[in-house]
């Protein structure tokens, strides 16, 4: 799960590392009264959305006014942003971080991930922020330094500095920096984080060292134990089937095709989408059901697919293990009294129960196209696709 | 022969819940050896015919047991895991979906530290399975065969698409494994492939991999260095679009890395296997079993 630059910075400042004043606007008039308070020179207006690139996208601008917060948040607010992490649609900006500008004379990054290798959190610097890092990365792998640390001991207080002196800085900017590399591993381990970054962390004339950036992202499995976190979901974020999926159980993802897919197992499902480029068609979206797909969520999924104008064609591809053919049978054909049907369906079944389920499928009212193999559901829908089995 | 588990095999149940109970008639009717369970609170009772402890150490004291599979929930599997290590089980099956990435950065640290000689299965995984011999999880025991083919998955049913197919083109297999689609799991695919190396009935392997991670990476490492049998591969995931979990927890492209072009990149200079179309992986692995003589 995502979170928002402020809700981050929230994060941070309880944690003590240090970020500018500010406050969250979703009005252009709201802007102005929270750069008022800020009674500052330099003030920063920034898109509170979830992708990254919103420097790139416009939707991160400083103001030497209140008068230009005014204008800025006018602009911003309600239009799409887009960035190279949205797609061309973009994403709506509902809300703005009006923050007090903070001149800086370096940027620095931090992050923490974790390395799926090593099985273990790393903390990673570099004296090179501000930029994005995964180019840093491709173009000079040597200006991050990378260390893994323990979650139960986080990073030690000398390796903390060891860390932030790499990076070049003066005495007290480097203690400065040095509790900021602890407190963001602390944040780490004990939020449940899966990523969470600081670019830029700035250095001022001042020595002052201020995360004027954060980024966080938290491991959705260990929410149960975050409540006050897995509150700060933002639905008008997500895409719209892919909220909807997340609350009946199943997992989604739009695609960009016209093959709507239903599927059980995610190594499944995604061989599905595999299997249908491969044929030359595109899926609209994956969708895995679950491993145990039950007729409730069958007909979730149904509803999802259906419901989908840009759906074409419907693939249904379900190797019944333990939930056997007949009761997935059972689920599509009940879904099917409830949910007009007005696109080619095909469907595969496989595993246990299998020819009762076709059976019962084949001796519906329904004119289905029945599949007999995996490729052979593929050919299918991709010529159903092109308008060649309606 | 096979791999990790087999007819000696002696299974704790762990989490003797309503999901628990229900695969355990089923790993009881695929003729697995059950011998005892645990639930907080119903120790003294039993499940058709099996005991049933409050914990693992509780049933270390009465019975016998060499494996262990966890059906608990998410919050409690990094100790149950640890729980069972200290009882006694030298298998641990994880079958579990849900758990929080960090609790597994910790236990299998843990195992590492305390029980070296502990093999670890998922969590979020269907489970393993030795034909004919000893069925640990939730898969659908009918659908495999026994015979000359390992096979090693991130998945539960695109693994039975590749069992299936297998046993369609008449390859039966030695065990098979499905490793979890989480980030940080028990067993990888380099650790498998490296018993299989040594186990004689097996002839050739089959992995199923996903994007995420480098895991896929690792193994075509270990392949590039004179593996011994035939690997056929198949990566799940081609036109997954990047940052997007597809499913599984740990099925995602971060920051520009594991994408499925990689992995086949890799496994393909490693001397794999590579098959474009998962509908091929049954009969890639008897071209390449028959081209070896091996059938």
């Amino acid at each position: 799960m995502k979170i928002h630059e402020y809700q981050a910075k929230e994060l941070f400042r309880a944690h003590g590392i240090p970020v500018p004043r500010g406050k969250v606007a979703d009005s252009a008039e709201a802007a102005v009264e929270a750069a008022v308070a800020l009674q500052a020179q330099l003030i920063a207006v920034k898109a509170q959305v979830h992708a990254g690139g919103r420097g790139k996208g416009g939707g991160v601008k400083l103001a030497r006014g209140t008068e230009e917060v005014g204008e800025l948040a006018g602009a911003i607010l309600g239009r799409p942003l887009i960035t190279p992490q949205t797609g061309p649609q973009g994403v709506t900006v509902r809300q703005l971080l009006i923050e007090e500008g903070c001149p800086f004379e370096r940027q620095l990054y931090v992050g923490v991930v974790l390395d799926r290798s090593a099985e273990r959190p790393v903390i990673m610097v570099s004296a090179e922020g501000g930029v994005e890092i995964e180019e840093v990365a491709r173009q000079r792998p040597e200006a991050i330094i990378r260390e893994h640390f323990d979650p139960r001991t986080g990073v030690a207080a000398e390796r903390a500095l060891h860390l932030a002196q790499s990076l070049g800085l003066g005495a007290d900017a480097a203690k400065r920096a040095a509790a900021i590399i602890q407190a963001l591993a602390r944040i780490y381990v004990t939020e449940d984080c899966t990523l969470i970054e600081i670019n830029p962390l700035v250095v001022t004339a001042r020595g002052e060292v201020v995360a004027i950036d954060a980024k966080c992202n938290l491991d959705d499995n260990a929410l149960f134990r975050h409540e006050a976190l897995a509150e700060l979901r933002d639905r008008s974020e997500e895409d719209e089937r892919e909220g909807r999926a997340a609350d009946c159980g199943f997992s989604y993802v739009s695609l960009d095709g016209d093959i709507g897919c239903m599927v059980n197992g995610a190594g499944l499902a995604m061989a599905t989408n595999d299997i249908l480029t491969l044929a030359g068609g595109a899926p609209a979206n994956f969708l895995d059901v679950g491993g145990a797909a039950d007729p409730e969520r069958v007909t979730a999924a149904f509803r999802l697919l259906l419901e989908d104008e840009r759906v074409r064609v419907v693939l249904v591809n379900i190797f019944g293990g333990i939930v056997r053919c007949d009761v997935i049978a059972k689920g599509i054909l009940e879904a099917l009294k409830v949910l007009p049907l007005e696109v080619p369906l095909v469907v595969r079944l496989e595993g246990t129960n299998v020819e009762q389920g076709r059976r019962m499928l084949r001796e519906s009212e329904h004119a289905l196209i029945e599949a007999n193999s995996f490729a052979e559901a593929a050919e299918k829908a991709v010529a159903a696709s092109r308008g060649g089995l309606a | 022969m096979s791999i990790l588990v087999n007819k000696k095999t002696r299974l704790l149940v762990q989490g003797l819940g309503r999901v628990g109970r229900f695969y355990t008639d089923l790993m009881v009717e695929y003729g697995t050896r059950v011998v005892a369970g645990t639930r907080p609170g119903k120790g003294g009772t039993s499940y058709n015919g099996i005991p049933i402890y409050n914990s693992a150490a509780e049933a270390a004291r009465e019975v016998e047991f060499n494996a262990s599979v966890i059906f608990v929930p998410p919050p409690a599997v990094a100790e149950e895991i640890l729980a069972g290590a200290e009882a006694g089980a030298r298998v641990i099956v994880a079958i579990t979906e849900g758990v929080p990435v960090l609790d597994m950065v910790q236990a299998k640290a843990e195992l590492a530290r305390r029980f070296s000689q502990v093999t670890l299965i998922g969590p979020n995984c269907p489970g393993i399975i030795s034909p004919e011999e000893c069925k640990i999880g939730i898969m659908p025991g009918y659908i495999h065969h026994k015979g000359p083919v390992g096979i090693i998955s991130r998945s539960g049913t695109l693994t039975y698409e590749g069992v299936r197919q297998c046993s369609e083109c008449g390859i039966g297999q030695s065990t098979c494994i499905g490793l979890g689609g989480d980030p940080v799991v028990g067993m990888s695919f380099r650790d498998l492939l490296a018993l299989f190396a040594e186990d004689p009935e097996t002839l050739g392997v089959l992995m199923i991999g996903e994007i995420g991670g480098a895991a896929e990476e690792e193994a075509a490492a270990l392949i590039a260095d004179g593996y011994p049998k035939p690997v056929v591969a198949f990566i799940a995931g081609k036109n997954a679009p990047p940052g997007k979990r597809m499913g599984h927890a740990g099925a995602i492209i971060a920051g520009g890395k594991g994408t499925a072009a990689e992995k086949v990149a890799a496994l393909e200079s490693a001397g794999a296997t590579v098959v474009e179309s998962p509908a091929e992986m049954g009969t890639a692995m008897e071209r390449v079993l028959r081209a070896g003589s091996l059938l």
